[in-house]
C-alpha cells in the first residue's frame, strides 16, 4: 500500500480524498494556488505546497509543477479528484513516465473514451446499444441530411471532442441542418480545437441515468448500481439520486451488464461511470464514459455500503477487488444536493465572497461533504460547488423528508447559495412522483416560485413578518455591533466591538 | 428603546423594555411578552408565548436580512438615536442611487456611457466571477451621473460601480 498520496485538486473533493487517506493510514500532500492558502484542504493535509497564481491554467492544471511537488515530497501516487487534470490522458502518461501511480484508468483507456466518436466506434464493435446516428464526423451537410432522413428528425449535432453543451445543436427540419452544422463545427473548433461533429437521433425529454463501474488490474469488473442525474441546468447536474425511481432490478441488471461490457472493451481499470440516455419507453442508449470519480459518487456509496475512494486507492496499489458482483446489494435510497455559491434571485449567478455565518445540518442519515467553513472567502476563480448534502433513508419518500429537514437546518450567510432551490425541488409534486427528465428543472424554474412553506414554522408568512421585526429590534439591543464589512475584503474580520461602548449601551438600557 | 422597523417595505413601531424573565415589547401598539438570547453571533433564539423561533441575521454589502426559518425578510432599522441610520435610508426613490457590486469579481465591460438615460432594470456594467458574466442593472429610471467602474479592474462587494440619478 502507498505511504503517501498527492491530491491534485481543491474544494470538497480534496477534503473527501484526504479523509479516505487518513482512514487508511496514508499521509497526504496537497497543492494550492495563491488564493487557496486558507482553503480547507490545505488546513487538513499533512503537507501542502504552493503551485502558482489563482487561474487554474497557472496552478491546478500545471502538470509540471504538480509532478515536481510529488517528486519533492516523495508521494508515490496522485489522486486527481474530478475536473482539472482528472480526465487528461497526457497527465496520466506524464505520471507514469515520472514513476508516480495515477489513481485512475490508463492513458490508453482515457484516450479511447475521451473522443466521443472513437468511443462510439469501439463500443459498436462490443455490441453496446446506441442512439441511432453516425460514429464518425460528418464530411458534408449532404451526408448529414441523408443520416437525418434515415434516423428521423429531430436530430442532434454534437462535437466529437465536446462536453458541457458546447458544439451541440438540436435540428428539427432539413432546412435548418446546413447552418446548424456550420455553426456547430465552428463552435467546436473554437472550444476544443477540433471541428469534428457527428449526428444522432434526438431523444425527446430523455432521462440521464448513469452506472458506476469498478475494475481492478486483474481483469475483474463489477457494476455498483445506477444514479438518476436528470435534474440539470445549463448541462450541469444539480441533484442526483440512487436508485433511479424508474429502474427496476431487471433493467438495473441489463444496464449493469452493458456498463461492464463498455469498461471491458476499453480495458478499463479503477472507478468509472457509464452514462446512458433513457427514452420514455425505458430504452437506454450509451452516451459516454466518464473516466474519473464523479461528484455524485456518495449516493452510490450510501446505497451499496462501499467506500469508492478507498477502493480506488486499493485498486491503484494493485489489490484485487475484495468482493464479487453477486455480493453487491442496493439498499435504501440516497439523494444528493449540490450546494453551489449561486444567487437564486439573480438567475443562479455565481456568488463568491466571505462566509459570515455557517450553520450546518447533521443528525440521522445526513452526510455532508464540504470544502467551506465560516470565515472563509470563497474565491471567484473556480467552480462554485461549495459542498454536497446527501440524505440517506430506507426509501425515497423518507430520504426526501430527511433532506427537507436538513436543508431547513442549513444556513449560509455572506454569500448566496442555491439551498432554496432544493427546497423547491423536493417539495414539487412531479419530483415526488419521480417524473423527471433533463428538461425538468428548466420547466420548474419557469413556474412562479411558490412560498417554500412545508417547513416554515407555525403561523403563515404574515405572522413571521412580525417575528422578523421583533428580531431586528432584539438584535439591535443585544448585539449592537453588527458585523458589517463594507469592503468585503478577505482580511476583514468584522469590527471588534469596543467594550467601553458596549458597557455604555448596556448601562443606558437599565 | 423605540425602533422604527421596515419589514418587506412595511413600517412597524417596536418598543422594547427589559422586564422580569424577558422583555416587554409593544409591536405597533400590541403588547407581547418575549424572551430572547443570542446563543452565537448572528443567531437569535426568540420565545413568544411558548413558540420558539430561531432567527438568523445576515448583513450584506447593501441589505440587512432576517431569516425566520427558511423565510428571508429584508429589514431596515431606524434607531431614532442614530443620525447615521436616518441618513442612510433617506430618499431612496428620489435623488441619486449608487449601484454597488453585489459580489467580488472583475469588471468586463461598460454597457452605457456617463450622462446616458437608462430605464429601470437596464444593464449598466458587466462583472465576471467564477467564469460567469453578470449584468449589473439600474435600480431606477434616470441618468447615469457617474461611472466609477473601469474594465479589467477587480471589485469587492459594496464598491460603487456607478451612480444613477
Amino acid at each position: 500500500m502507498f505511504k503517501k498520496i498527492l491530491i491534485a485538486n481543491r474544494g470538497e473533493i480534496a477534503v473527501r480524498i484526504l479523509r479516505a487517506c487518513r482512514e487508511m493510514g496514508i499521509s497526504t500532500v496537497v497543492v494550492y494556488s495563491d488564493v487557496d492558502r486558507a482553503a480547507l484542504h490545505v488546513r487538513k493535509s499533512d503537507e501542502a505546497y504552493p503551485i502558482g497564481p489563482a487561474p487554474a491554467a497557472e496552478s491546478y492544471l500545471r502538470m509540471d509543477k504538480i509532478l515536481d511537488v510529488a517528486k519533492r515530497s516523495g508521494a508515490e501516487a496522485i489522486h486527481p479528484g474530478y475536473g482539472f487534470l482528472s480526465e487528461n490522458a497526457k497527465f496520466a502518461q506524464a505520471c507514469a513516465d515520472a514513476g508516480v501511480k495515477f489513481i485512475g484508468p490508463t492513458p490508453h483507456s482515457m484516450r479511447m473514451m475521451g473522443s466521443k466518436t472513437s468511443a462510439r466506434q469501439q463500443m459498436e464493435k462490443a455490441g453496446v446499444p446506441f442512439v441511432p446516428g453516425t460514429s464518425r464526423g460528418l464530411a458534408s451537410s449532404e451526408e448529414g441530411e441523408q443520416v437525418a432522413e434515415r434516423v428521423g428528425y429531430p436530430v442532434m449535432l454534437k462535437a466529437a471532442a465536446g462536453g458541457g453543451g458546447k458544439g451541440m445543436r438540436l435540428v428539427h427540419t432539413r432546412q435548418e441542418l446546413r447552418s446548424a452544422l456550420e455553426s456547430a463545427q465552428s463552435e467546436a473548433q473554437r472550444s476544443f480545437g477540433d471541428s469534428e461533429v457527428y449526428i444522432e437521433k434526438a431523444i425527446v425529454n430523455p432521462r440521464h441515468i448513469e452506472m458506476q463501474v469498478l475494475a481492478d488490474e486483474h481483469g475483474n469488473t463489477v457494476w455498483l448500481g445506477e444514479r438518476e442525474c436528470s435534474i440539470q441546468r445549463r448541462h450541469q447536474k444539480v441533484l442526483e439520486e440512487a436508485p433511479s425511481p424508474i429502474v427496476d432490478s431487471d433493467m438495473r441488471n441489463r444496464m449493469g451488464e452493458v456498463a461492464v461490457k463498455v469498461a471491458e472493451a476499453a480495458n478499463y481499470t479503477n472507478a468509472g461511470t457509464v452514462e446512458f440516455l433513457v427514452d420514455q419507453e425505458k430504452n437506454f442508449y450509451f452516451l459516454e464514459m466518464n473516466t474519473r470519480l464523479q461528484v455524485e459518487h456518495p449516493v452510490t456509496e450510501l446505497t451499496t455500503g462501499l467506500d469508492l475512494v478507498h477502493l480506488q486507492i486499493r485498486i491503484a496499489a494493485g489489490e484485487r477487488l475484495p468482493f464479487a458482483q453477486s455480493d453487491v446489494a442496493i439498499r435504501g435510497h440516497a439523494i444528493e444536493c449540490r450546494i453551489y455559491a449561486e444567487d437564486p434571485d439573480n438567475n443562479y449567478f455565481p456568488s463568491p465572497g466571505k462566509i459570515t455565518v455557517l450553520l450546518q445540518p447533521s443528525g440521522p442519515g445526513i452526510r455532508r461533504d464540504s470544502g467551506m467553513y465560516e470565515g472563509w472567502t470563497v474565491p471567484m476563480d473556480y467552480d462554485p460547488l461549495l459542498a454536497k448534502l446527501i440524505g440517506y433513508a430506507s426509501d425515497r419518500q423518507q430520504a426526501i423528508m430527511r433532506l427537507e429537514r436538513a436543508l431547513y437546518e442549513y444556513f449560509v450567510a455572506g454569500i448566496k447559495t442555491n439551498i432554496s432551490l432544493f427546497q423547491r425541488i423536493l417539495g414539487d409534486a412531479d419530483f415526488q412522483a419521480g417524473k423527471l427528465d433533463t428538461g425538468y428543472l428548466d420547466r420548474l424554474l419557469a413556474k412562479a416560485n411558490p412560498a417554500v412553506a412545508s417547513f416554515a414554522p407555525k403561523p403563515e408568512i404574515k405572522g413571521l413578518e412580525k417575528i422578523a421585526a421583533i428580531a431586528a429590534g432584539m438584535f439591535a439591543v443585544l448585539d449592537p455591533a453588527a458585523p458589517v464589512n463594507r469592503n468585503g475584503n478577505a482580511q476583514g474580520t468584522g469590527s471588534v466591538p469596543s467594550n467601553w461602548k458596549q458597557k455604555g449601551r448596556a448601562e443606558g438600557l437599565r | 428603546m423605540i425602533y422604527e422597523i421596515i419589514v418587506g417595505g412595511k413600517p412597524h413601531r417596536l418598543e422594547l423594555e427589559k422586564a422580569a424573565g424577558g422583555w416587554e415589547c409593544r409591536l405597533d401598539g400590541q403588547p407581547v411578552h418575549i424572551d430572547a438570547v443570542i446563543p452565537r453571533r448572528d443567531v437569535l433564539s426568540l420565545l413568544v408565548d411558548g413558540h420558539s423561533y430561531e432567527i438568523k441575521r445576515e448583513q450584506t454589502a447593501t441589505d440587512l436580512h432576517m431569516w425566520v426559518g427558511s423565510t428571508r425578510f429584508a429589514v431596515a432599522l431606524h434607531d431614532p438615536r442614530s443620525l447615521r441610520a436616518r441618513q442612510k435610508d433617506a430618499g431612496d426613490e428620489k435623488g441619486p442611487r449608487k449601484i454597488l457590486a453585489p459580489m467580488p469579481g472583475r469588471v468586463v465591460r461598460l454597457l452605457v456611457r456617463e450622462n446616458s438615460e437608462v430605464e429601470a432594470g437596464q444593464g449598466i456594467v458587466v462583472v465576471e466571477a467564477m467564469k460567469m458574466q453578470n449584468e449589473i442593472k439600474s435600480p431606477k429610471k434616470g441618468v447615469v451621473k457617474k461611472i466609477s467602474a473601469t474594465p479589467g479592474a477587480a471589485v469587492n462587494p459594496g464598491d460603487v460601480l456607478a451612480i444613477v440619478e
